[in-house]
């Protein structure tokens, strides 16, 4: 056991401080406020705080912190992306998690366990040998791999799967990882607050104020706040946003859907992601399977769960693995994706000066948590986006400049 | 010893069948009908399991399911509930999660260590240094779980069924029951389901000592029966609730999915725990489980017990001890009124003590800490529930029934949709909104009294009927009087803790109290760094008193605390249920078996099976030789592939012009009948989607071929642009009607001439041109095409037609040394062609400009799909081209494989989209995505292979067979 927590043994008072204080009144006036307290909007003002020093910032949460996407994805980091701007991006976040239980000083598990995206088809092979020299051309670990490799890291996967859909091989993706994806949230709430930054749960953003194309305020559920920086973070709710001050993005809302299994002792080392079974599994460090599966095929503002879901998950989880028929699942869940055309994210400024937007997180926002957090806080203070997500940006869409990742998002869309 | 009691009215045990099992190398002895755990407690086995996180000895707590502390595993299965898992002759089971068996677990040390495991301790160390992370990690890992898997459990496929009713009842108990006899009486289809073996909810075990529970039932059961109307499905849980009040039925053979009309929700209450320490030992249980022991099970509890009790239910409890001869110490009643006084003066007319506003303070274990010893009494202040340490008395007993009080089993009401409010007259949250068609009855609606019970199940009924179209006069339930039956604060702190808030979790009153000082003082940030009501039961006992803990913390009423989301499954449901019998349609084409009999290497193309090559007439080549070989003796003599898998659509109506002009990117207006022309599909960015063929066959009807993996998205795309023009177009899809083959080679005219009296010429039907003709005496769809090979013949047949037409073509072919071709050699040919595939040599961006399709795009037209765009695009410089290469002549270096980068300067340029060796051109040619600046004929550029080597291509003309004559290019 380590000495660390001989303390809680030894006193009498818990010695543990607040993570962050009770916010309950904002102030008239701050610097910046930042939409949506996940861990994308809380990780932009822990790095406008700490790189720039822009202390005086307000965080505004309509719920509780990390309830969004935050804490319901299924915690997968990796950056075996397609196109070098994206694997340039995700890989530059990996660096960050790498390190950031120690920056945050809080243990975010996270667990680098190697993750492969299993190939059933010839044409899923292209795509993993287009990914895999993409990323070994910009120095990322990954390579196209067999099946007796794939079967050397997990021998329990059937490699025929049930003689539904065999494997022809697997991208392998060394950096892959989980962590704990509450804990992301809160660490950088944690750190965000410690150095000013004001947080406020149960605050609700009702309409943005502005004057000559210029942003001046925020109507909140608890008052107007003036401000002429205003950072949107809110995934799955960005048309609310966007809708308030008339911008238009091509992001569409199609709810994913995810579940757990009961406790069991430790099997799946790995991180296991199979397109064309629409199944990514891995095993969290309770014991729990946690496995997702596509977007479901409609547009739809929900986080209601369905049972078609689940249902095929299953099936195909027992294709890969028929031993799990009598393993349980113990909860399934919903978030809403704010899915792209390209399948890329948008980041930066709009047309609407001192608007600035993180959206367009699909199903790839929370691996990109450190780095949208450190290049949005860059836009934020400079009022200007680092290159590192000039591909991004909104006005793309309008140039015919797409950054095409459909061919990377984890399972089939 | 066993405590298995005289036979009791309506026990669920069968005493003709005896049974042997082996515990923990035990052998114990129980009945058909036990659970694993009435069996054991009936033997005086009161260690069941080890807990989650401190492996303390556990023993049971409800008897409903959420047991998840007396886990077995019989070698086979694993994370079985005793609870409420029936025994069988032969089982040999242990308890999970141990090392060394359940008494003698190694990890109970753990349990000695948690005074330095706080809240949330896991994200306080095991990461400074980082590189230590992995250690501490993999012993967390291996700590955590509870059963191991067997990797050897068969893969079990169940298939759904599937109900339909006008009522859907959940939960058998008084309400339920009640509710299904006056819904079918109004002639409505019913549906009751419930988890336990047997109906009846608390009928069949709150008896108070007495016998009119179980006449009540007797009577209400006979109704039930006897109705035609009614079906009554016990052993099965509503696993969620879903949209369009579909409701999984969750039974030991597999789901029953069911549609309701209107659901009535009557799935009773969660008995809750009081909190005290040491309220988790083995002999510590809920009222509800004792008096289940005792009347379902025949098993007495405890030889001497004290009864703690926030409510009436645990007077009713004392009455059923007392009456199998139970010794009961006292009655401990943490409300400062007592019960009423008929009920308190029947149990002290028993012999039993009432002490009313006291509570236990703790529980004093046996010395081997795996049962209980005494309670320790002391006096309590049910409105500042304060326990007064000072005072305590010392009660020697070995069994302790808790009663503090219900939380409505209301998961389904939630995922429903039902807004919840918390109601100071029960304490406890009951519906407030709920959807339409969906109802709530009994318990779980607040309600308790159990002629009440009747009355609500009776209304929510007639509200059903009434709902559904019937009259039926309005059944009011008169409010009854009485204690609210749950505790506000049933929770007694100590200075020492292991007071359990959360047994799946071992989270104890302090976690909650210190989670909320660091901050996470939300009910659901809480739940996430304390994981109240994340185990295996999901809260089921845990969740309301956490709510009260915090709202006691935050000094704010309950129902400003609210709750946390319920989400499905109700109980775990076992993944080989859900996935059912695993559904994986294949599609075979007319001709599948001619191609297996004949040597075809079929792969999956989408749900199709198709050949991609042949080992022909027994012959055995490696997939090299064999593609070489028919392509070939396609360009020397001709061939003949399987093309039914293409999709086909027949496109009619008085706007089918229209349709294709602004479906497509070509022009159709001016197509004469029998005239093909290419169908190229955009999306609205410009995308290149598909490409096919559209004839014409008559002035208001075209017939429109798509790529084989297009085949469904283009019909649907079809559709939903005739709603969205509402144009007048008929659209059919012939896909799997139709059987299609491609003949081709320089002999395929004079082969397909002996099967048809047709004019076949080059003059009657050039390339591009479609005739009807009887082919083999098949009245067949003939058109020329030239996709693989100059010379060709695509013949669509009726499906059932399609054997008897490809096998006359082979027989009038075999003089001629046709063969049969696959994909993998389509692939080929079509590569020689210069004709590129859309998604193989595209991808996801590609626009027409860049894969040289300008000449397709009819930019005068007024309107195609993704013309708008390319209005833009085609003023914006080129980012990438497509182009045809070539290796240097006999090439012998290493093979570049398609998706090797184009690299120049160390950057990205582009990638190899397609790549073979041509025998018959003997030479690898290829396409790829170069720099616009690298496209133009004779420039070249290096590809990247695999192993890194750098491979110099040189951009050439299509289609390829210059190469023939032209040694230099």
């Amino acid at each position: 056991m380590p000495l660390g927590l001989l303390k809680y043994g030894l006193s009498s008072e818990h010695p543990a401080p607040r993570f962050f204080r009770d916010c309950t009144e904002p102030k008239k006036s701050y610097d910046a406020v930042i939409i949506g307290g996940g861990g994308h909007g809380l990780a932009a003002a822990y790095y406008l705080a700490k790189d720039y020093g822009i202390t005086n910032v307000a965080v505004l949460e309509k719920g509780y912190i990390g309830g969004g996407n935050t804490g319901r994805n299924t915690t997968i980091v990796r950056s075996n992306y397609l196109t070098p701007e994206g694997v340039n991006f995700y890989d530059a976040s990996v660096k960050i998690y790498e390190d950031l239980s120690e920056e945050l000083d809080l243990n975010l598990f996270y667990s680098t366990r190697g993750h492969f995206t299993l190939a059933h088809t010839e044409s899923a092979m292209r795509t993993m040998r287009w990914r895999a020299e993409v990323n070994k051309h910009v120095g990322v670990e990954s390579y196209v791999v067999g099946p007796e490799e794939i079967s050397k890291a997990c021998p329990q996967l059937d490699i025929s799967c049930s003689g539904q859909a065999p494997i022809l091989g697997a991208l392998y993706h060394a950096p892959g990882s989980v962590a704990r994806h509450d804990a992301v949230a809160w660490g950088y709430a944690k750190e965000a607050d410690r150095m000013g930054v004001e947080i406020f749960q149960m605050t609700e953003v009702t309409g943005i104020d502005t004057k000559g194309g210029k942003v001046v305020g925020v109507n909140t559920s608890k008052g107007y706040i003036s401000t002429n920086r205003v950072l949107s973070a809110v995934a799955g709710f960005t048309p609310r946003i966007t809708e308030m001050v008339d911008l238009q993005t091509p992001i569409v809302i199609h709810p994913l859907q995810a579940c757990v299994s009961e406790p069991m002792k430790p099997w799946l080392d790995t991180i296991l992601v199979s397109g064309s079974l629409h199944v990514y599994v891995s095993q969290s460090s309770r014991g729990e399977l946690v496995m997702g599966s596509s977007l479901d095929p409609y547009e739809f503002h929900s986080t209601r769960s369905s049972l078609d879901f689940v249902e095929g998950l299953t099936t195909h989880i027992t294709d890969m693995f028929p031993f799990l028929s009598n393993v349980k699942v113990v909860r399934q869940w919903g978030g809403m994706a704010d899915i792209t055309p390209d399948f890329a994210p948008i980041m930066g400024k709009t047309p609407l000066e001192g608007f600035y937007l993180d959206a367009g997180w699909g199903t790839w926002g929370f691996k990109a948590t450190p780095i949208s957090g450190k290049t949005m806080a860059e836009t934020i203070a400079k009022d200007m986006a680092p290159d590192l997500i000039k591909s991004f940006r909104l006005s793309r869409f309008e140039d015919y400049e797409l950054t095409g990742e459909k061919g990377a998002a984890s399972v089939g869309h | 010893m066993t405590s298995r009691i005289a036979k009791k009215r309506g026990e669920w045990i069968n005493r003709d069948k005896p049974l042997t099992f082996q515990y923990e190398g035990q052998t114990v002895q129980g009945y058909e009908g036990d659970t694993i755990s009435s069996a054991l407690w009936a033997a005086g086995i009161n260690v069941l399991g080890r807990s989650f996180k401190y492996h303390r000895a556990r023993g049971v707590l409800s008897f409903a399911n959420h047991d998840v502390n007396a886990m077995m595993t019989d070698g086979v299965d694993t994370n079985i509930r005793a609870d409420v898992w029936p025994v069988a002759d032969g089982m040999d089971i242990k308890a999970v999660n141990t090392i060394g068996g359940v008494l003698k677990d190694k990890n109970k040390y753990i349990d000695y260590l948690s005074p330095f495991l706080p809240v949330g301790f896991y994200y306080k160390t095991f990461y400074k240094p980082k590189s230590l992370f992995p250690f501490w990690e993999d012993k967390i890992r291996k700590a955590a779980g509870l059963g191991e898997v067997n990797f050897n459990y068969p893969r079990i496929i169940k298939p759904k069924k599937f109900a339909h009713c006008d009522v859907l009842i959940i939960g058998a108990g008084l309400s339920g029951l009640s509710a299904a006899v006056k819904a079918a009486e109004q002639g409505l289809d019913v549906i009751v389901v419930d988890e336990n073996k047997q109906a009846g909810g608390s009928l069949t075990y709150d008896y108070a000592g007495e016998q009119t529970t179980a006449d009540t039932l007797t009577s209400l059961l006979g109704k039930v029966e006897s109705n035609p109307n009614i079906r009554l499905i016990t052993d099965a849980y509503a696993g969620g609730f879903y949209g369009d009040k579909l409701v999984p039925l969750v039974g030991k053979d597999g789901i029953t999915k069911v549609w309701a009309k209107s659901v009535i929700v009557a799935s009773g209450a969660f008995e809750q725990p009081p909190v005290f320490r040491y309220n988790d030992l083995p002999g510590v249980m809920l009222g509800s489980a004792a008096q289940r022991l005792i009347h379902r099970y025949a098993v007495k509890p405890f030889n001497k017990g004290v009864v703690v009790t926030a409510n009436d239910y645990g007077y009713r409890t004392a009455l059923d001890l007392a009456s199998v001869g139970v010794d009961v110490v006292a009655v401990i009643d943490m409300r400062r009124n007592g019960a009423p006084r008929d009920l308190s003066q029947k149990v002290r007319d028993k012999g039993i003590a009432v002490h009313i506003s006291s509570c236990i303070y703790e529980v004093i274990p046996t010395s081997d800490k795996l049962g209980v010893k005494a309670v320790s009494v002391c006096p309590y202040d049910d409105i500042s529930a304060g326990a007064d340490s000072g005072h305590t008395v010392r009660l020697s007993c070995d069994g302790v029934a808790m009663s503090a009080g219900w939380a409505p089993a209301a998961a389904l009401l939630y995922q429903a949709g039902t807004k919840m409010r918390y109601d100071y007259s029960v304490e406890q949250f009951v519906p407030d909104e709920l959807p339409e068609g969906v109802f709530a009855a009994g318990k779980v609606n607040g309600v308790f009294d159990s002629k009440a019970r009747q009355l609500d199940g009776q209304r929510a009924a007639a509200e059903a009927a009434a709902f559904l179209g019937k009259t039926v006069d309005v059944v009011t339930v008169p409010k009854v009087e009485m204690a609210p039956p749950s505790h506000p604060y049933p929770i007694v702190e100590h200075p020492k803790g292991k007071n359990f808030v959360d047994f799946d979790e071992d989270i104890q009153v302090k976690d909650f109290i210190n989670a909320a000082k660091e901050g996470f003082d939300n009910i659901e940030l809480m739940k996430r760094f304390t994981t109240v009501g994340m185990g295996p039961s999901q809260g089921k006992h845990s969740n309301m008193n956490a709510i009260r803990i915090l709202a006691r913390v935050r000094q704010l009423p309950v129902e400003k605390i609210g709750t946390t989301t319920a989400r499905p499954f109700f109980h775990p449901t076992p993944i080989g249920h859900l996935g059912g019998r695993g559904f994986h349609p294949h599609r075979y084409t007319a001709m599948h078996e001619w191609h297996v009999d004949n040597g075809g290497v079929m792969m999956d193309a989408g749900m199709w099976m198709r050949p991609a090559y042949y080992q022909y007439r027994g012959r055995t080549m490696s997939a090299m030789e064999a593609v070489q070989e028919e392509a070939l003796a396609v360009r020397q003599q001709a061939g003949m592939i399987d093309g039914s898998t293409l999709g086909k659509i027949e496109v009619f109506g008085a706007d089918a012009t229209e349709f294709l002009e602004r479906f497509y990117t070509g022009k159709f207006s001016k197509q004469k009948i029998g005239e093909s022309r290419i169908a190229l599909l955009l999306d609205e960015a410009g995308v290149m989607v598909d490409d096919g063929l559209a004839v014409r066959v008559d002035d208001e009807k075209f017939y429109v071929s798509t790529n084989s993996s297009n085949a469904a998205t283009v019909y649907r795309e079809m559709q939903r642009n005739v709603q969205l023009w509402g144009l007048q177009v008929t659209l059919v899809n012939l896909t799997g009607a139709m059987a299609a083959m491609t003949l081709a080679g320089p002999k395929s005219r004079e082969i397909l001439s002996t099967l048809t009296k047709a004019d076949i010429s080059e003059a009657s039907l050039p390339d591009g041109n479609m005739i009807q003709a009887e082919i083999a005496g098949v009245d067949a769809k003939v058109m020329r095409v030239s996709f693989v090979s100059d010379l060709a013949f695509e013949i669509h047949v009726p499906y059932k037609a399609g054997l008897h037409v490809w096998k006359q073509i082979m027989a009038a072919g075999e003089s001629h040394g046709i063969r049969p071709f696959g994909t993998d050699v389509q692939r080929l040919l079509r590569l020689e062609m210069g004709h590129h595939l859309i998604s193989h040599d595209t991808d996801g961006l590609t626009n027409p400009y860049e894969a040289h399709s300008e000449a397709l795009l009819k930019m005068d037209k007024p309107f195609f799909i993704g013309q708008r765009s390319l209005k833009i695009i085609a003023k914006k410089t080129l980012n990438k081209k497509l182009v045809n290469f070539v290796l240097e002549k006999d090439f012998t270096g290493d093979m570049p494989n398609e998706c090797n980068l184009v690299i120049e300067d160390g950057n990205i340029k582009g990638r190899v989209t397609s790549i073979a060796y041509s025998k018959y051109l003997n030479r690898v040619i290829g396409f790829a995505f170069v720099a616009p600046e690298q496209g133009s004929t004779g420039s070249t550029f290096s590809i990247r292979t695999d192993s890194g080597a750098m491979v110099k291509a040189t951009v050439v003309k299509a289609p390829f067979f210059h190469l023939l004559d032209n040694d230099g290019e």
